[in-house]
């Protein structure tokens, strides 16, 4: 029973201290914990295929990239309204998931990092090249936020739409992992041979997962074109990748809560570092193979171990 | 009626004929053993039936329907279960999780996102009853990897054995385990229903002939000997090559 209490006591709390936030912190903090919890969710959302799946996708950003590309130019250049770009953002994401998977899902291990790396690389050099559709390097400023009868031009109102939104699709996305489609993908990161062999069509699931995380990447990119009423092709680029790859592992891949956490922690560290020095992804990098030596698991798995030393003595 | 056929069925792997056309026939309810010293080509033919290779040459029927190129999850939808030689259980997730996943092999074509809480307790009980059944049932919390050899062989065929397949294909079942184990083993496929065919590889002799209402024996990618007891022992070849080398 206590095994079960805690854990829901442990998210009433986060959740008060989250909803309190804005009252507590200066608006700049307010805004840096509103890009905590947009990259949360897209640690969770690669973590789906990572840690559930069992597929280290390098070319994540190019999800991310897309729905908020997608709300730019729908708004930008077609005049669209910015919250109905929101939905159209997520399909976008969608649809280059649904296109891409086939192909990386030919491969494996890193062939499959590899052909997800090229992918996205792809995206971004479209999105870099095409100057006359997108400003190429210089990015899209001006993409305005939703209107849905309240404003959410000051920082803590887009804190609350920004919170809304991604609890419901960690809410979702746990709904995911805990059914028995969830199980079947950590099955399948097990043993696809095993689970074919009990009758499970293993490509389905897979291009499920794949489709699935891609569509949870787009509603982070999306929120994060409107936090920073802006897009550049950086949204896009392998290091945006490769941070969500790190973020996940830093914070325990297949856990979903651990990639929240390793999320958060890495843009803390940026935005604390970079007031510090320019050189921030050599300090990702010294982080990256700290975590590889002495916390494989990620954080989560050095907390599970504690507990488990703890209950042994 | 005919479980299983397998008709000329060749697979080459470079250069080397692992299996040089083979035949038989299994008939439903049969226990049927396959015999053979290593590199006969046993477990080639058994990833052929089940899916894993496909042939080069010749033809698997299941029940009638011709499976030489279906897919293996599809062929589980048909009957067909089988268990691996080498252990090939799920090593990061929990008993309790592995035989729900092997109950849910029959949804296993569909996306499964929501489950009815009806369906959700049934499939509970039902692996806590296959648990108890293979002698698993204080294991269902433990992490897989953790259980030990003789439990994970117990566990493979317990897996196999929750979709109540038609057709199971055990491949060395005994392998490695102890002696009370093995017996444990051989009691618990005697129990299984005698309208489930069983063809299995085993190097026992004693577990072979126990278990087995006819015996086929490998060598070299050929069957060589097909018959019940009897005519296995009385087989100047079969000594020759296999029962003699012991």
């Amino acid at each position: 029973m206590k095994a079960r209490v805690w854990p829901f006591i442990g998210a009433v709390a986060v959740l008060a201290l989250l909803i309190a936030l804005p009252d507590i912190l200066r608006p700049y903090y307010v805004g840096l914990a509103t890009r905590m919890l947009i990259f949360a969710l897209f640690a969770m959302s690669l973590d789906l295929l990572l840690g559930y799946a069992g597929l280290a996708s390098l070319g994540h950003a190019a999800y991310f990239g897309v729905a908020a590309y997608t709300i730019a130019l729908l708004v930008l250049r077609a005049g669209v309204d910015s919250g109905i770009a929101f939905p159209a953002a997520l399909v976008a994401a969608a649809i280059i998931g649904a296109l891409f998977a086939p192909l990386a899902l030919r491969a494996r291990g890193s062939y499959f990092l590899m052909i997800t790396f090229a992918l996205a690389q792809v995206v971004w050099s479209v999105a870099f090249g095409w100057r006359s559709l997108t400003n190429g390097d210089d990015g899209m400023p001006g993409v305005t936020r939703p209107y849905f009868g309240w404003s959410l031009d000051n920082t803590t109102s887009f804190y609350y739409f920004a919170l809304a939104v991604i609890g419901i699709a960690a809410l979702l996305l746990f709904a995911i992992v805990k059914s028995p489609f969830g199980r079947a993908l950590r099955g399948i990161r097990e043993s696809e041979s095993r689970m074919q062999a009990l009758g499970y069509n293993v490509w389905r699931h897979q291009y499920a997962a794949f489709v699935l995380s891609a569509f949870f990447a787009g509603i982070a990119g999306a929120l994060y074109a409107y936090f920073n009423r802006f897009v550049g092709p950086e949204y896009l680029y392998v290091v945006q990748s490769a941070e969500a790859l790190i973020m996940v592992i830093l914070g325990g891949a297949g856990t979903l809560l651990g990639p929240a956490i390793g999320a958060a922690l890495i843009v803390f560290l940026e935005d604390f570092v970079s007031s510090l020095t320019e050189h921030w992804v050599l300090v990702l990098g010294v982080i990256y193979v700290l975590v590889t030596l002495f916390a494989p698991r990620g954080l989560i798995g050095l907390y599970v171990d504690f507990r488990q030393r703890r209950a042994l003595k | 009626m005919t479980a299983l056929a397998v008709e000329n069925v060749c697979k080459n792997f470079g250069g080397v004929a692992a299996l040089a056309g083979v035949s038989f026939d299994v008939n439903e309810g049969e226990r049927r053993v396959l015999l053979g010293p290593n590199g006969a080509g046993k477990t080639t033919l058994f990833h052929t039936i089940s899916g894993n290779l496909m042939p080069s040459a010749g033809r698997v029927a299941l029940f009638g329907l011709d499976i030489t190129r279906l897919r293996p999850d599809l062929r589980a939808r048909h009957g067909l279960a089988r268990t691996f030689q080498i252990t090939n259980l799920f090593p990061r997730l929990t008993v309790l999780d592995s035989v729900l996943l092997a109950l849910g092999g029959i949804d296993g074509q569909r996306l499964q996102l929501f489950q009815p809480p009806s369906r959700q307790r049934t499939r509970y009980g039902e692996a806590a009853r296959l648990l108890d059944r293979w002698g698993l049932a204080g294991t269902a919390e433990r992490i897989v990897r953790t259980l030990s050899y003789g439990e994970q062989r117990q566990l493979e065929i317990a897996l196999a054995l929750a979709g109540k397949p038609r057709l199971l294909l055990l491949d060395e079942p005994t392998a490695g385990l102890s002696p009370a184990e093995t017996r444990r083993v051989v009691a618990l496929v005697r129990e299984l229903p005698r309208d489930m065919t069983i063809l299995m590889i085993e190097h026992d002799m004693d577990v072979a002939f126990e278990l087995a209402d006819r015996i086929a024996v490998m060598h070299q990618g050929r069957l060589i000997a097909e018959g019940d007891e009897a005519a296995i022992r009385a087989n100047q070849q079969v000594t020759d090559i296999y029962l003699g080398a012991e």
